[in-house]
């Protein structure tokens, strides 16, 4: 495209389909502790 | 269906928020978009751009814009609708199982920080070390309780966690312990302010914990002010050679840790303290607000906020230039996973306390985290009882974006997740209300963050 860079997502919409497998960190437990952040976390699903 | 735009350093960004697509467009793009995201049809966003611009565009580079613009549509890219509320509703529903205990092995401290909200350790009570077997039935209560998790997180959190070592490590072997009996995984993350940090507990931890968390906020007037001893000496030269020793061989070994800091009213020219951390040599840096009732002197306050904003926009200027000199750094709040994140369930169901998380007192009791501890109406109950107030845990469970009323047209709900439960209790008396200007910062963090990957990109 010559107008639009599109940047490398993961479609939300397509994690809908599986349900949430809770493998996943906790919020909290790794350096804030005083907020919630939970974009920045990666996703643990096996599959 | 939901679009944010923003501009940032030279760009102009556009976040398709219930799909996470971003895109970085020119300004002639940009307009369409926010033409259409208002409702205008293509027609109509033509005409307003060609006379906007007069000859400055021709039509054929609007269609050929409106043309890129509709392949983004027709690929789910943008301008998405969101489908998310139900399966939310009913994953709220869901038996939860606790996958994170945050505990309180010592309610003490050799320090005084003065904005501590455990008030020095006490937590609004009275003194007391976790003994050894209080802590194994937390532990045994993690494993029985976790269901099919695998993954089991354990903060040693304080007070300080190193006034009461031995009983640290005495936990750790009892986890491995226990996954020998369970399919289960520790693992295991200590807090410290460093006063008591030696060789044998950096040895331990390199073998044992998954994360350290190095309290440190900066610059040393900065960290001496607010971080003393209790008889009102600084502390920083005395945690600082140890923090950089530690932090060098998590680095050299491959092992997580992150130098993590406050910033406070005295303070709000915080990014020097994060670049001051970064020139010191640390490269996985967290320096947060502070959370404190608005009568602290040191407290943020509303006036404070254009300031703040300023200084994450000039830590991004500087992260980016000094990523493209090769001496990038991490700043948490900063980190984004565009790719790989976690899924929209996980968004937008909170951050677990009260149902996945849970914080342990030296004397056993369960609280929905570390932050509401000491505060008795969220007492959930204990370890030898186990959790008794279901009907606290319902309401924690419900604690999700679309039950709060600001959260469901933020474009930030992806990615905070609604929020600090304990913050918006603590400011306004309900779980389910949100905390303002932590949600302002937060916003400009998430908008940094995303900044930052499209100028990688």
């Amino acid at each position: 495209m010559k107008h639009i860079k599109t940047l490398n997502t993961k479609n939300l919409q397509n994690t809908l389909k599986k349900g949430g497998c809770g493998e996943c960190q906790t919020s909290c437990q790794s350096a804030c502790k005083t907020s919630c952040t939970v974009g920045n976390q990666s996703c643990e699903a096996k599959n | 269906m939901q679009v944010h735009q923003y501009k940032s350093g030279d760009l102009n960004i556009v976040l398709d928020v219930p799909s996470g697509s971003v895109h970085v467009v020119d300004d002639l793009t940009n307009d369409a978009v926010a033409y259409l995201a208002a409702g205008r049809t293509e027609a109509e966003t033509a005409d307003l751009i060609a006379k906007e611009r007069g000859e400055a565009v021709s039509r054929e580079e609007i269609g050929e814009v409106l043309a890129e613009i509709r392949e983004l549509k027709e690929n789910g890219l943008l301008f998405t609708p969101e489908p998310y509320a139900p399966a939310i509703t009913e994953f709220a529903e869901r038996p939860t199982v606790v996958k994170a205990l945050c505990l309180h092995i010592a309610h003490d401290c050799n320090l005084a920080c003065r904005y501590c909200f455990a008030e020095e350790g006490e937590y609004h009570g009275r003194r007391a070390l976790m003994d050894l077997e209080t802590g194994k039935k937390a532990l045994r209560f993690l494993v029985t309780h976790s269901g099919a998790r695998r993954n089991l997180e354990v903060d040693f959190f304080g007070g300080e966690p190193l006034m009461n070592w031995e009983v640290v490590k005495e936990l750790v072997a009892y986890g491995r312990e226990l996954e020998k009996e369970y399919p289960k995984n520790f693992r295991f993350t200590l807090t410290t302010n460093g006063v008591l940090l030696n060789d044998e507990v950096m040895d331990f931890c390199n073998r044992e914990m998954d994360n350290v968390v190095l309290s440190i906020d900066g610059r040393k007037e900065v960290h001496d002010r607010m971080r003393p001893f209790r008889r009102g000496a600084g502390s920083y030269d005395v945690i600082l050679p140890k923090f950089l020793k530690f932090a060098e061989q998590r680095r050299a070994l491959g092992l997580k840790y992150y130098v993590r800091g406050t910033y406070t009213r005295w303070n709000l020219d915080f990014s020097r303290d994060v670049l001051h951390l970064a020139d010191l040599g640390f490269d996985q840096i967290s320096v947060e607000p502070v959370v404190a009732s608005p009568e602290e002197p040191y407290s943020l306050r509303e006036e404070d906020v254009p300031v703040l904003l300023a200084e994450y926009d000039r830590l991004a200027d500087e992260m980016i230039r000094r990523k493209k000199c090769g001496k990038g750094f991490n700043f948490f709040h900063f980190m984004i996973d565009l790719s790989g994140g976690p899924c929209v369930y996980k968004r937008l169901s909170g951050c677990g306390s009260g149902t996945e998380y849970l914080a342990v007192t030296p004397w056993g009791d369960f609280y929905p985290c570390h932050q509401f501890v000491g505060m008795e109406e969220f007492l959930l109950g204990n370890v030898d009882e186990g959790v008794t107030r279901n009907d606290l845990v319902r309401d924690f469970k419900c604690v999700n974006v679309y039950a709060k009323k600001e959260c469901r047209t933020c474009f930030a709900r992806f990615y905070c997740s609604g929020g600090c439960a304990a913050n918006a209790y603590n400011f306004s008396g309900n779980v389910l209300d949100v905390y303002e200007i932590g949600c302002i910062l937060q916003k400009k963090r998430i908008e940094c963050a995303i900044r930052i990957k499209a100028e990688e990109a």
